[in-house]
């Protein structure tokens, strides 16, 4: 039996790049998707807020453990086997961004006072129009530290892809162990690994958000 | 002499019985009263006495529960009411300016001319300069709201109405955040629209002014219109309430 | 799609979903309240503690924040094992929660710290209070329950995340549910069921923050606004 050595961190490295690559998938998508139920949860219609607030509630009341064993058993249940491990886990990850996003993203569009939204009103301007030139610029600006901030909840999570059986960071450190069972020293590396991609986004999120606190004052 | 012969033209803007509610708050307890074409009306009235939820009223902001309100045409009360066409006859501007802090002085006007009334950007741009050196403001086009003084971001406001050609201004005390000097200029903008002809209803404090640019004069008082009349009416108080209101101001 | 559900299959297991939810609340219990009192003192050693412990307490928060939980989980239940001592997985389920969220916690109630005004101290050092007294009366009690909203949210969380223990085999609602699907072979309707239930306790604890909110807060109670 051979004992940890750089061959094994190569190979980790290689896991990190899934990592990544799930991160990005989850991001975009829970983005999308998230957006999608941000603008729902402020819809003049109340039906369809109420449908964005139930779906939110959902996402954030449920461990994302058991959102992933839901979709990758709820894809062999609709009938598609042998679905790949990284959609099934990207699904999960998706579905799991995109409440926490959605969240965050309301109550930035939330904090933009009401007097723009009447402003923008009494210039005739349509609900999508107030929307989309006064309200969410402005929103934006203060979406990006929190948003960057839960970048860092992402690539954390991704790791319960592991359970899907997915080959990321936490996977690997796994296979690893199983072969040479040095486990303290393989899972301090895997949690440097996790924090090389994790402390940059943090420091980012955490000087945009004393920008935007200096830019306020 | 010339209000005894009905006037060719209908009020620009007419309410009438109008009953408004918060809760059990009463705001408006049966507010009636005319705006003819060219008109300056001044509202005055204490805190609390529904100017400005009056004037919010005109323009669709609050519903009412009774009476009927006309204005340039529409219906106010019609639930069935366009609001998107009332807003393009009625400018409104509010006592803390509300620009948007993202857009340029220049961007803030030229976006409503773009968006719902379709104008390119050249003609946008074109508009834009036009209403600003209206409110002598040309010099400040590309910067933003934040670098302004009150009083400029004031004109401002008051130049994005205008770029949209309304029929009628609505203004809710656009001068009461703002220093004696910095009130003169807008009021000195004011005073121009009125004498081109703009047809006004002014939220004011400023007596002075409503005495001078005003050619009706609405007092409010719990909710009613307790007194109406020319600006001379300030130098005449009918009612008590109005005496006690004027000695008060000055 | 020509899936047949088949829940009852699942009704003679409810004992054993009762437990886990019993073992859930019981877990995220104890690691509130142990991180919660790791959190705050780690709060008072950043903002008032010599220059090592505050350095030891910023290192501990980034650690903490930028890892993973599961690798967290690991590394204390190898790491344990590694120094000899024998504990039972949810010993080391219970002790990985609370290095988790005593971090987490730290910055909330740091934030909540740094909310008292200077005023404050100064007022309660001309009444003569000591400065014990003066952390726990003026500082302590307005700061958490200015961030208690914050607070509940993250155990809530913690709450969720015990879910994750089920990797080490500890004995909680998730390794239950895993047990029953691999002994029923209705997988879907299992999670489908366990989540329900983790909805419910989600709502559970947010009851009983609020209802110890407002046991402990007397001036939220009385007056029902925001510090
Ligand atoms: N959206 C609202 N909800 C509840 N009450 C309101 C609302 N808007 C106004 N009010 C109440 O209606 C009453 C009249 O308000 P309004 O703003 O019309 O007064 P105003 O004459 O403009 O006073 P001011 O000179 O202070 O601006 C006040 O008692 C106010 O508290
Ligand atoms: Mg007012």
């Amino acid at each position: 039996m051979q004992s940890f050595g750089l061959i094994h961190v190569e190979f980790l490295a290689w896991a990190a790049l899934w990592t990544v690559g799930l991160s990005l998938i989850a991001f975009v998508g829970g983005g999308l998707l998230g957006f999608a139920v941000a603008l729902a949860r402020v819809s003049g219609s109340l039906a369809v807020r109420a449908a964005a607030i139930v779906y939110i509630q959902i996402v954030q009341g449920t461990p994302l453990l058991i959102l992933l064993f839901l979709i990758y058993f709820g894809v062999a249940v609709a009938g598609f086997s042998g679905v790949p491990a990284i959609l099934a886990a990207g699904a999960g990850l998706t579905v799991y961004s995109s409440g926490f996003l959605a969240e965050i993203w309301r109550g930035c569009i939330q904090s933009v006072p009401k007097t723009q939204w009447e402003a923008a009103e009494c210039l005739a301007l349509t609900r999508w129009q107030r929307m989309t030139r006064v309200i969410l610029p402005q929103a934006l600006r203060m979406a990006t530290a929190p948003t960057v901030g839960f970048l860092v909840q992402i690539v954390k999570n991704t790791s319960l892809a592991s359970v899907v059986g997915f080959v990321e960071l936490s996977q690997a450190g796994k296979l690893i162990n199983n072969s040479i069972f040095e486990p303290f020293t393989i899972f301090v590396t895997v949690a440097l690994f996790y924090f090389a991609l994790c402390f940059p986004l943090s420091t980012w999120s955490r000087s945009l958000e004393r920008k935007l606190n200096v830019s306020r004052r | 002499m010339s209000s005894t012969l009905s006037s060719p033209l209908s009020p620009v803007v007419s309410l009438s019985n109008v009953h408004k509610s918060f809760g059990a708050l009463k705001v408006l307890d049966g507010v009636s009263f005319d705006v003819g074409v060219g008109e300056v009306a001044a509202i005055i009235g204490q805190s609390g006495s529904g100017k400005s939820t009056a004037l919010r009223c005109i323009n669709a902001l609050e519903t009412i529960q009774q009476g009927t309100i006309q204005v340039c045409g529409h219906a106010i009360h019609d639930p069935a009411l366009d609001r998107r066409a009332l807003r393009r006859d009625v400018g409104i501007v509010f006592q803390s300016y509300n620009l948007f802090p993202h857009l340029t002085v220049e961007q803030n006007i030229m976006l409503a001319p773009t968006c719902v009334k379709a104008l390119s950007k050249g003609e946008a741009r074109d508009l834009a300069r036009e209403v600003l050196s209206h409110v002598g403001l040309e010099a400040k086009a590309d910067q933003y709201p934040e670098q302004l003084s009150g009083g400029q971001q004031q004109r401002v406001a008051i130049a994005r109405s205008l770029a949209m050609r309304p029929k009628l201004m609505l203004f809710d005390e656009v001068t009461s955040a703002l220093d004696p000097q910095l009130t003169g200029e807008v009021l000195k903008v004011m005073e121009t629209l009125a004498r081109e002809g703009m047809t006004m209803i002014l939220v004011t404090h400023e007596m002075a002014f409503a005495r001078k640019v005003a050619s009706k004069v609405v007092y409010m008082h719990q909710g009613r219109v307790w007194e109406t009349g020319t600006g001379a009416m300030l130098d005449d108080p009918q009612t008590p309430e109005l005496r006690a209101f004027i000695g008060n101001g000055l | 799609m020509s899936y047949q559900f088949d829940f009852a299959a699942l009704l003679p297991y409810w004992p054993e979903f009762a437990m886990g939810m019993w073992l859930t609340l019981q877990l995220s219990a104890v690691a509130t309240v142990l991180g919660f009192v790791v959190g705050t003192l780690c709060a008072i050693g950043r903002a008032d503690g010599p220059p090592a412990v505050k350095w030891a307490v910023a290192a501990y928060v980034e650690i903490i924040r930028n890892t993973p939980l599961l690798v967290q989980i690991f590394l204390v239940y190898f790491g344990i094992a590694t120094l000899g001592v024998h504990v039972s997985a949810n010993m080391a389920a219970v002790a990985a929660l609370v290095v988790n969220v005593g971090a987490y916690t730290s910055e909330i109630v740091r934030a909540g710290l740094e909310s008292v005004h200077k005023a404050q101290l100064e007022a309660a050092d001309c009444l003569g209070l000591s400065r014990a007294q003066t952390y726990w009366h003026v500082i302590l009690r307005p700061a958490v329950e200015r961030v208690y909203p914050a607070l509940t949210s993250q155990y809530v969380l913690l709450m969720l995340a015990s879910s994750i223990t089920s990797q080490i085999s500890a004995e909680e609602l998730t390794a239950v549910a895993n047990r029953v699907q691999s002994d029923t072979f209705r997988s879907f309707e299992t999670y489908i069921v366990v989540g329900l239930l983790y909805l419910l306790l989600s709502f559970v604890v947010r009851v009983a923050f609020w209802l110890f909110g407002m046991g402990v807060f007397a001036r939220r109670r009385k007056l029902g606004t925001a510090l």
